[in-house]
């Protein structure tokens, strides 16, 4: 289950990772150092109130002097509320900025992988990106809000005890520092151990995603073939391998805290021990070694808390790696440069659909041969050109170039004269209307996914493209709401022929100059076939077309007929020519049907 | 997303008519409910109680060790109170006279100091270790649980659920439940040991003081109603976010084709903007709600200690109370509320997580419309025909109070017979094969197989005789190879060869760049519309079913090719049952019989050339095809 095709890199210094962020946390830096400076005037105040307690037990209370007994207690409840105040105050100031910040990752991450060629969603498993984009980002907020906080504020803390130790003492400062030693500790075994590990957990939790999003998708297929279990073994394993991972995260984490136990009480007995040999040696007093201990003490909570934000660190840190790797790759089919669209746009012309394939070669990337070795083919303006060929010649892939879903490997595509690739991708695409051997559709209503290309559209231009393909009957009649009752998953509770209809409407809607229709008429029954061709006939008198055909009938729409096959256009004529002069043609189109054979006439 | 879910399902106002399209987005036991983020009393306390209950079944298996590990927390925290009084010790008598020469003492606290750290050391490893593991072995319980309620509930479930769903039940909500379970059970514990054990001291030291403190509790447990219930209220709205986040992202990313051709970028950007700004809202909400609450458990605690001070003062002062039990008294309480903070810590992640868990359970609470037979048949063994299938009686419609999209009919397809269905899209065709395949079961009468009523038959056997190819042919991630043998695991690669053969699927599988071990890519992508039809006859055929339903099989293969797969079939069908939804003449004629469907009805039945003959609706079809198909 290695879905992840970027080999993960080793992992760098956590801070390097981090550092990244910092565009995005530079807008919301004045909530966010104000939240810091919150949650260190709450350990302020939080250490004062103690202080404060100790002077009216020392002061009035033995004294029996109640003179300013008042004011101590109003300084307590000042204090106290004050405390509770900046408590309010970290959270408050903290809660926006790092949804923010979460939310704004996730739009840009969005908008890159919205850009990303078509390839490399095909490579990228949806589990992987779902779980970078969701779970990986989540943790960041967390770790922004929490444990970065605290890390810095603890750290400020342990810097501040120890330099007070150091004024008290410097040999037991020394010895103090033990209290900090867990940290080398900590901080060694992560950068060696817990990254890797946390690294592997996000990883092995993204491909439990892929297996659940896939079990899912495949789920009629399963229930068909009864093979429900096969997947769940699957789905048990990843479970039990990212099980393995999170249960050697919790064996580092146990000696951790075991280890950030027994050191800092380590240092205690040895400040105790040292300090007892000072006072024997005249060199401390009992005093000293009791601020000592004390302080000690004090300093142990931060030092936990350093321990526990700097694993939470590393796991930050390997998420954000893993968000920045898809941020990093760089898509194969981009916008030309400005200064070439500039130079190729044509002069302000209406578009016209003139396609043209020059020697286009293609070749899928790994592939030990190319599919597409020299397509050189002509549709004119306002012509209909049907492509013809056997099973897997490639027909798919060159109906593929014209909207650049990904871009020739060699030759060129042309239309209106223009290399497809100098043209931007916006206009480029307004200019075709395309319908897949895939309906492609989303589980929004038939209105949204029909006007996909054209938001815009009136209720009359959805109507009209609905009744060329047919679709307007079975989508008025669909329960409860019609054209924007929700079609389910990929729109897969309707019937194949419904989804392919609608796949065309959506590509007839707003009358593209070009069309580009894959199969369009495969998965309709012979009556709703032939209502189909009708309609459409009439669009195709106006716009240039290509359109993959299997049929006669569906070829005998078009102007001429391209044949592919060896990667290569063999012959292009009308339909009578073809079948004329073609052989292969005739074997592709008129094979004789068993009827002719069998039927008694 | 969830206003729509809720819609409600189809009354009986409907226009006559309808498409046998399935009205997604509702299915019966689907908690509606279960979208809102404010629910009723009743719902609420519906809800809770089912994600209680989860809960508790989860935890069962592992009491025992759970048990272990509450008596080593109890173990450390013992061992640690001990360290400061023997430092203490240490301090008051040890060092002083260790300085006059006795350094007995001394040596007998600081090793008596090592033996507290080094159990409570051990204790603490101990039950990070066993809770970390009863916490792993709940998730994956709670996973498993997951996924298998979703493999068992039927099409029409996942046809309303969405995919994104089901993720974001096993992976955003699990990580909420998984944040409580891993980070926060040894800080809940070591506080309620705290808390109970400072309370009952301060009940020893004085008890009017005391009750001052307990008292204190009135605000504190209200502050907490109102937490759970406000940040309750956050946290659902979030995990609805959070779902319909992964289901935006799941179809826009899937359908990446469309939406890049369409040029949807700007709009699937947009839209997904704005459900960032839900979250963001909905994150915002609760950890202000968190923000109002810690703050708040804070400023009780802070005022429960000046009160304490102005009454303890007074009445030091009264001489009703001594400096000793007073000192010790605050200073005490000042531990006592501390651990307050970890209390809520743990309150917010609990609420979190339950909320979590009432998705999680509402999701597990479906019962699945086509079940498990309780008292299964077995298919006898000794029948003389395998595979008539039978209707007897049969209606289906998709809710109990919509339309019908069958009528009542009967059929009767014997044993090795080849039938092809006809009729207009929506005309109940793949509805017909549905019910044959138990995706549905039928709303009146009952489907049989060989005379065992389909739901009496265990899936495990039901699915080894009947195998529905359906239009939209499925390829999982690997390779051509790994996606045939979900037909029969064990095939070695001669039988897959074999297969492909028997269809004549073996040149266009052989033809791919790397023949049965070329990677089809994500959902198949890297292969053509033919292609994968041939991958799923192939794969079909493999699996040797007695009825095999083929919903448009061969519907993007060219003229040749599907010629040649279908002398293959005939071949292949012969000795088996086989129901043909086709399209193109060629491939009905060759069927033994052919019904005609229309708006849910069969309105013709018969062998082809029987009905060509009877001048009815399938010799109008087949004038149609012949001026179709011929050359010209």
């Amino acid at each position: 289950m290695s879905a992840d095709p970027v080999t993960a890199r080793r992992p760098g210094s956590s801070l390097a990772s981090l550092r990244r962020l910092a565009p995005y946390l530079k807008p919301v830096r004045r909530p966010v150092l104000g939240a810091l400076a919150a949650t260190l005037a709450a350990q302020l105040c939080g250490l004062s109130i103690p202080l404060v307690v100790q002077r009216i037990i020392d002061g009035p209370f033995t004294t029996r002097d109640y003179g300013g007994l008042p004011w101590l207690i109003a300084l307590v409840a000042v204090l106290g509320a004050g405390e509770a105040l900046l408590f309010y105050a970290r959270r408050k100031l903290i809660a926006r900025p790092t949804a923010l910040v979460e939310a704004r990752l996730r739009n840009d991450l969005l908008r890159h992988l919205l850009r990303m060629h078509v390839s490399f969603h095909d490579r990228w498993q949806t589990g992987q990106l779902l779980s970078r984009a969701v779970g990986d980002l989540v943790t960041l907020r967390k770790y922004l809000a929490f444990a970065a906080l605290f890390l810095i504020v603890n750290s400020v803390t342990l810097v501040v005890g120890l330099g007070l130790l150091f004024t008290i003492a410097p040999l037991l400062a020394l010895v103090g520092l033990c209290s900090a030693a867990p940290l080398l500790l900590i901080s060694y075994i992560n950068e060696t151990r817990y990254k890797v590990v946390a690294r592997r957990i996000q990883d092995q939790s993204g491909d439990l995603t892929t297996i659940v999003e896939e079990t899912m998708l495949g789920m009629r297929l399963l229930k068909s073939f009864g093979r429900a279990h096969v997947r769940t073994r699957i789905f048990h394993d990843q479970a039990r391998l990212l099980r393995g991972s999170e249960l050697h995260i919790v064996r580092i984490m146990a000696a951790l805290s075991a280890a950030v136990l027994v050191l800092p009480e380590l240092g205690i007995a040895g400040l105790l021990a040292v300090g007892t040999a000072g006072i024997i040696h005249g060199s401390l007093t009992l005093g000293d070694v009791v601020a000592a201990i004390t302080i000690s003490t004090y300093l142990r909570w931060p030092t936990e808390c350093i321990g526990w934000a700097l694993s939470e660190t590393s796991t930050a840190a390997s998420a954000c790696d893993r968000y920045w790797e898809l941020r990093d790759s760089a898509s194969a089919v981009t916008d030309p440069a400005p200064d070439r669209t500039r130079a190729r746009r044509p002069a302000a012309a209406p578009p016209r659909g003139h396609l043209r394939f020059e020697d286009v070669h293609f070749q899928h990337p790994g592939a030990p041969r190319p599919l597409l070795r020299g397509v050189d083919l002509e549709v004119r303006p306002g012509e209909t050109m049907a492509l013809v060929g056997a099973t897997g010649s490639g027909k798919t892939t060159l109906t593929a170039l014209v909207p650049r879903l990904t871009d020739v490997t060699a030759g060129r595509v042309t239309l209106d004269g223009v290399d497809v690739r100098d043209l931007p991708l916006h206009d480029l695409r307004a200019r075709i209307g395309c319908a897949f051997e895939d309906a492609m559709l989303s589980s929004a209503g038939i209105r949204e996914n029909v006007a996909l290309g054209v938001p815009d559209a009136s209720e009359h231009d959805i109507r009209e493209a609905l009744r060329i393909a047919c679709a307007e009957e079975f989508a008025d009649g669909l329960r409860p709401h019609g054209l924007d009752t929700r079609i389910g998953e990929q729109g897969l509770a309707l019937s194949g022929g419904q989804r392919q209809r609608l796949a065309l409407a959506r590509a007839v809607l707003g009358r593209p100059a070009l069309l580009v229709l894959d199969d369009p008429l495969s998965a309709l029954d012979l009556h709703t076939e032939a209502e189909v061709e009708k309609a459409l006939r009439r669009v195709l008198t106006d716009a240039t077309a290509l359109v993959v055909a299997h049929r006669p009938n569906t070829a005998r729409m078009a102007d001429r007929v391209a044949v592919l096959a060896d990667g290569r256009i063999t012959a292009v004529g009308t339909h009578r020519e073809l079948l004329a002069s073609c052989p292969h043609y005739r074997d592709l189109m008129s094979a004789p049907e068993p009827w002719q054979e069998a039927m008694p006439r | 997303m969830t206003t729509s879910m809720g819609a409600s399902p189809g009354s009986s106002t409907e226009p006559p008519g309808t498409t046998a399209a399935a009205p997604p987005g509702t299915y019966p036991g689907l908690d509606a409910a279960e979208d809102l983020s404010v629910l009723d009393k009743a719902g609420q306390r519906r809800v809770r109680a089912r994600s209680r209950r989860l809960f508790t079944d989860l935890m069962r298996p592992w009491l025992l060790r759970a048990g272990v590990a509450l008596a080593a927390l109890v173990l450390e925290n013992a061992a640690q109170l001990a360290g400061p009084l023997l430092i203490a010790r240490a301090i008051d008598s040890g060092v002083p006279r260790a300085v006059d020469g006795a350094s007995g003492t001394l040596v007998w606290c600081v090793v008596a100091f090592a033996v507290c750290t080094a159990v409570s050391a051990t204790a603490r490893y101990a039950f990070f270790r066993i809770s970390g593991t009863v916490g792993q072995a709940v998730l994956l319980d709670l996973r498993m649980r997951i996924f298998r309620q979703a493999q068992r509930l039927p099409v029409a479930f996942h046809d309303a659920y969405t995919s994104g769903r089901v993720v974001s039940r096993l992976t955003a909500d699990i990580d909420a439940v998984r944040d409580l379970v891993e980070g926060s059970l040894d800080g809940l514990l070591t506080s309620l040991l705290t808390v109970l054990g400072i309370a009952v001291l301060l009940i020893w030291l004085d008890v009017p003081m005391a009750l001052v403190v307990l008292i204190s509790f009135v605000p504190l447990l209200l502050l907490t109603r109102w937490f759970r219930e406000r940040s309750r209220r956050a946290y659902r709205r979030a995990r609805n976010t959070v779902a319909e986040i992964l289901t935006e992202l799941g179809e826009t990313l899937g359908g990446i084709r469309a939406v890049q051709t369409f040029r949807a970028e700007h709009r699937k950007a947009a839209r997904m903007n704005a459900l960032n700004e839900d979250f963001l809202e909905a994150q915002t909400e609760a950890l202000g709600v968190v923000a109002r609450y810690t703050s708040g458990v804070r400023l009780v605690g802070n005022t429960a200690l000046v009160l304490v001070l102005a009454i303890g003062s007074w009445r030091l002062s009264e001489g009703s109370l001594r400096l000793g039990i007073l000192t010790a008294f605050v200073l005490y309480l000042r531990k006592f509320y501390d651990p307050l903070d970890e209390l809520a810590h743990f309150t917010n992640l609990y609420v979190a997580a339950s909320t979590a868990l009432e998705k999680i359970a509402a999701l597990l609470a479906v019962e699945p419309s086509v079940p498990e037979p309780t008292a299964p048949a077995a298919l006898p063994a000794d029948r003389p025909e395998r595979g008539r299938l039978a209707f007897h009686g049969v209606d289906f419609r998709y809710t109990p109070s919509g339309p019908p999209v069958l009528p009542r009919f009967d059929l009767t397809v014997p044993a090795g017979q080849t039938v092809a269905v006809v009729g207009a899209t929506g005309a109940g065709k793949s509805t017909l094969a549905k019910l044959a395949a138990r995706f549905y079961d039928p709303s009146g009468g009952c489907v049989t197989l060989d005379g065992v009523d389909l739901r009496d038959l265990p899936d495990a056997v039901l699915r080894r005789e009947v195998i529905l190819v359906a239009q939209e042919n499925f390829l999982f991630t690997g390779t051509v190879a790994e996606n045939l043998l979900l037909a029969r695991p064990d095939a070695t690669r001669e039988d897959l060869r074999a297969a492909a053969a028997a269809v004549h699927a073996d040149r266009v599988i052989e033809a791919l760049p790397d023949g049965y071990n070329t990677q089809v890519s994500k959902r198949g992508s890297r292969l053509s519309a033919g292609q994968r039809q041939m991958v799923a006859l192939t794969r079909a055929f493999l699996a040797d079913p007695t009825v095999l339903l083929l919903d448009e099989a061969t519907s993007s293969l060219d003229i040749p090719t599907e010629r040649a797969v279908r002398v293959a079939l005939s071949k292949v069908l012969a000795g088996r049952t086989a129901v043909i939804i086709a399209h193109r003449l060629s491939t009905v004629l060759s069927a033994d019989r052919v019904l005609v469907m229309d708006g849910g009805r069969i309105v013709e039945d018969g062998p082809p050339r029987t009905l060509i003959a009877a001048g009815g609706p399938f010799s109008r079809l087949y004038a149609t095809w012949v001026s179709a198909t011929s050359g010209g």
